[in-house]
């Protein structure tokens, strides 16, 4: 469970998981094979899985490229440009799954891979008990896809990111932090896939994650507390360190949301700030309290309370011995009334939404990517499902939500884009709070923990204030809520509106053994849940 | 071809110091043959094989390194990975904590090799997940699993003349079995290096008595009760603590280790003093690397002596700075324990909570510590020294601090994940909620 998290360690360099060899800046811009090459080599490896015995085969090639800048106070602590290219191929033979993938991408190497995976669903189909049933998808032809950006990050030189994260650390420094760490992690898939069903695509997806932690010291009582940024990972390129005035969003105390532009400086002023203020912030006073939840928090509570219950392989047990089951079993769904949450929930699954981690035209499996309902009106609707589990649930088209993380892993579902949508009614954050008498207005992710089953859950958060008739009353510390999941989206009672909408996200999900990751967002606008339980977390060693 | 011989990797080691004009070279060699198998729902859903064998080298001007790697072996491909690896260097920027490479190093003998595990092949994986599986399809169980095998060497050099070769191996066994109407679940997990000592087929007995024996569960109030965790629950809070270890932390007032006034509680008793954690690259039941990964030697070192914090660990730009030893951070460790078995402490318990497994495990304050996470896969009452009846999952809140200092009993440390660990029999553990999860 090392990589399920979303958090990185803050004062240790972050064991994040960097998958391919390193090379020099440069080499990140090198152009790889056209789009007529991949085309011929994928067509080899179609062929010699078809004379080996395949039904199906389906050729991803890919080349990952990763940059990842690592620094503390006034110095860099590590620089990471990391590329790794080479074919993953999956075939279906005597009605079984078999892959196989090499970094060799000549017409040998290929043709030797597609035969070893051949042989592996051959052999794996001795113990199969449940032949693989695929949903149809016709194949789409040529077809090419590419994140909507405006500046290719990869395109930025090392130094101006440098730069970058020495100001702010410095901006952090100069406003009460005794230490800060920042970092910037940026991700170009470069991936082909083909498959026997007629389908040749060409996607360029990108990803940017700006992220620092900074922390205030005190000698005397020898507390020490962090904040963390509450910027967002996001499908977009370097453009999202604009800072745009008109995508920032004006919160109680001077917090401010960042939409689809984030201004790092500022937020590390902020943090300084806060980080100091949690100092002698007051401990909170255990009991129920109404949340007002900020997006950049809430959109880890939908990921794990939402998203993963309504993973199909988990609630068919394929993940018992991992993450675990679901309680949002199929009977549940097949009433076609089980109460999720209130009337006001509406969730959807997307891999569409501009600017999201999870947005790309297809996904691994070749399927044109689109948005579904997962809870309407607080009924669970639906899950999410890929090729061979649609049919699971009575449909003939595959969600398009299948993704491996590398070109040597194998596919498999993963979650899109969950979002909670917004209110219709015109409510900005501050006209929520105006409506609470007793409660919790919560900022960030802090520390997270579900069950195997997704029913009860323990959130923190970054920033927590105080809210007294109507109004921010001061900063509280040790602050936790422990709920169970339908409780609490049945507590749901009011959403902010479309203006106030933004989206979190988790750039390392994990999943599956052996482990893959996977960057998904949730959007939502600030939500308030009514009574719910809050813990002291404050103790003494 | 993954597993070179010391003689085979010191010559290609030797090679690429000898191609590079840079101040400082370094090459780390290692290959590794890893295999898995998983099944679910009583049914193999993957399994495969990978070879790997890669080269990095870095090279160092000044402050400044690179690292370039590669996985070809004939000499214009070394020759050309330390030319990148040097020019990659000429363009970093300086590191101010660089601190320079290391000479010949002692190491101590470890043996972490076995041919068993080293000759796993398909077949014995797919025997492995059949000796799980079928015991479970027999009396209508489901099991998941997940088996990995591992064997592989790595091999270090530097331009200062250390040279470090070690070989290993390991093997990883864990399954969750569940009863068809999904009420109950159990879970087991067996580590070793010699894959002889592993049978899939008894651990999973294990499991299934657990999911068999957690039907009907009953709910008990959240609260303070005594606690016997078994050695996999112990162990995940413990090696959490053990990462907080860190004395730059300490010494930067952001660490459990830290305290007012700017000190560390390094020489002070903070755990109960029955509570002595060391580690050991040369124990023999659970084998480390005899270095880290800069080629810093592992050594014996005591962390906690009869509940006194000893020692912390260090990078060595900031042991040097401090003036003190620069200890890696350990492989694993050993909890040292007394001699009752996991059935005598239960025996010895009038009222208690016995504990398969955490999950979900997250920190809460760093501060003090305190984690958060559930039980899972086999929680169960306990009562005049017998198991009564299930309990439902519960929440818990608690530092593993905390914990040590309410110690009741410690019994013999068993092999898990790496370590020897103790079951701990452990009063006022803190359960803040009920989960209706199985």
């Amino acid at each position: 469970m090392q990589m399920s998290g979303l958090g990185l360690g803050a004062v240790m360099l972050p064991q994040v998981p960097i998958m391919g060899n390193p090379v020099a800046e440069g080499q990140l811009l090198d152009p790889w094979f056209d789009a007529a090459t991949k085309k011929k080599l994928a067509e080899t490896a179609l062929n010699a899985a078809r004379d080996k015995g395949a039904t199906y085969t389906d050729v991803r090639i890919g080349r990952y490229l990763q940059q990842y800048l690592f620094t503390r106070e006034r110095q860099v602590q590590n620089i990471i440009n990391a590329e790794s290219y080479g074919i993953g191929i999956r075939v279906i033979a005597n009605g079984t799954w078999g892959f196989s993938a090499t970094s060799d991408v000549t017409p040998d190497g290929i043709a030797k891979c597609a035969a070893t995976a051949v042989a592996i669903a051959k052999a794996n189909s001795k113990f199969q008990k449940e032949p693989v049933v695929l949903a149809e998808q016709k194949g789409v032809g040529d077809k090419t896809w590419k994140t909507p950006l405006t500046k290719n990050a990869f395109e930025i030189p090392v130094r101006e990111k440098i730069d970058l994260l020495m100001k702010v650390n410095g901006a952090a420094m100069d406003n009460g932090a005794n230490f800060v760490t920042s970092n910037l992690f940026f991700v170009n898939e470069q991936k082909y896939f083909a498959s026997t069903d007629g389908s040749f695509i060409d996607q360029d997806v990108h990803r940017i994650w700006p992220t620092f932690t900074v922390t205030v010291t005190d000698k005397a009582s020898g507390k020490f507390k962090t904040r963390d940024a509450i910027s967002s990972p996001m499908g977009m390129g370097y453009e999202y360190l604009d800072g745009l005035a008109t995508e920032k969003i004006a919160g109680p105390n001077g917090m401010v949301g960042y939409r689809n532009s984030y201004d790092m400086v500022e937020d590390a002023i902020m943090a300084a700030k806060q980080a100091r203020e949690k100092v002698t912030a007051k401990s909170v006073e255990p009991g129920k309290y109404d949340l007002v939840l900020d997006p950049n928090h809430l959109g880890l509570t939908i990921h794990e309370s939402v998203g993963h219950p309504t993973e199909l392989d988990r609630v068919l047990g394929y993940e018992a011995n991992y993450a675990g089951t679901s309680f949002a079993t199929l009977d549940k769904w097949k009433t076609k009334n089980f109460n999720y949450g209130s009337k006001l929930v509406n969730i959807v699954a997307d891999k569409t939404q501009p600017h999201t981690l999870g947005a790309v035209g297809y996904d691994d499996e070749g399927v044109p990517c689109k948005e579904w309902d997962i809870i309407k009106d607080g009924i669970l609707v639906n899950y999410q499902a890929i090729r061979d589990q649609v049919q699971i649930l009575g449909e003939k088209e595959s969600h398009g939500c299948c993704y491996a993380d590398d070109w040597s892993s194998v596919q498999f579902q993963r979650m899109p884009n969950i979002s909670l949508k917004p209110g219709t009614e015109k409510r900005s954050v501050l006209d929520m709070i105006k409506g609470v008498e007793k409660g919790i207005y919560i900022v960030g992710r802090g520390s997270y923990s579900i069950d195997q089953q997704r029913y009860n859950f323990q959130f923190g958060g970054q920033v927590f204030y105080e809210i007294k008739n109507g109004e921010i009353a001061g900063m509280l510390e040790d602050v936790a809520y422990q709920s169970n999941t339908q409780e609490f989206w049945n507590s749901c009672v009011q959403l902010c509106d479309k203006d106030d909408y933004r989206t979190f996200g988790s750039f390392f999900d994990g999943k599956g053994q052996p482990a893959q990751i996977s960057a998904v967002s949730h959007g939502s606008s600030t939500t308030r849940f009514n009574g719910v339980n809050v813990i002291n977390t404050g103790r003494k060693i | 071809m993954a597993i070179l011989t010391k003689e085979e990797a010191k010559k290609i080691i030797d090679k690429v110091l000898a191609f590079s004009k840079a101040d400082e070279i370094s090459a780390s060699l290692s290959g590794n043959r890893t295999g898995n198998i998983r099944y679910a729902r009583n049914s193999v859903s993957t399994s495969g094989e990978t070879y790997d064998l890669s080269l990095s080298v870095t090279a160092v001007y000044g402050k400044k390194s690179g690292t370039a790697t590669i996985n070809e072996f004939d000499d214009a491909s070394l020759e050309k990975t330390v030319r990148r690896a040097e020019e990659i260097a000429k363009l970093a920027p300086d590191n101010p904590e660089y601190v320079p490479m290391l000479g010949a190093q002692q190491y101590v003998n470890t043996n972490a090799f076995a041919q068993s595990t080293a000759g796993i092949d398909p077949e014995y994986r797919a025997k492995a997940a059949f000796g799980s599986i079928e015991p479970c399809s027999k009396k209508n169980l489901t099991a998941a699993g997940y088996m990995e095998d591992r064997s592989g060497f790595t091999a270090l050099g530097n331009n200062k003349g250390l040279f470090a070769y070690n070989k290993s191996t390991s093997v990883d066994f864990s399954v969750t079995v569940r009863t068809a109407d999904g009420t109950g679940s159990g879970f087991v997990q067996r580590d070793y290096n010699d894959a002889s000592k592993l049978n899939t087929n008894t651990a999973t007995e294990i499991a299934m008595q657990k999911a068999l024996a957690s039907v009907n569960a009953k709910a008990l109030e959240p609260g303070k009760y005594t606690v016997i965790l078994e050695p996999t629950a112990a162990h995940d809070l413990i090696l959490n603590m053990m990462r907080n270890m860190d004395g730059r932390s300490a010494d930067e007032g952001r660490s459990f280790l830290g305290k007012k006034g700017g000190q560390t509680r390094l020489g002070e008793k903070l755990l109960d003093e029955r509570v002595t954690i060391y580690s050991d690259p040369a124990n023999p039941e659970v084998p480390g690397s005899p270095f880290a990964n800069d080629g810093r030697p592992q050594e014996k070192v005591t962390w906690f002596e009869k509940g006194v914090v000893k020692n912390m660990y260090f990078s060595r730009f900031w042991a040097e700075k401090k003036g003190v030893k620069a200890i890696p951070s350990p492989d694993g460790i050993v909890f040292q324990g007394g001699s009752e078995s996991l059935a005598d402490l239960i025996k010895s318990t009038e009222k208690g909570i016995l504990v398969t497994r955490f999950w979900y495990i997250r920190t809460v304050d760093p501060q003090t510590l305190l984690y958060t996470g559930l039980t899972r896969d086999g929680t169960f009452y306990i009562e005049n020294g017998q198991i009564k009846y299930p309990v439902k999952n519960f929440r818990f809140n608690e530092s593993p601090v905390i914990m040590l200092n309410n110690v009741e009993a410690i019994g013999k440390p068993v092999r898990t994940n790496g370590s020897l660990i103790p079951p701990l029999k452990i009063r006022d553990f803190t359960f803040t909620s009920l989960s209706d999860a199985v």
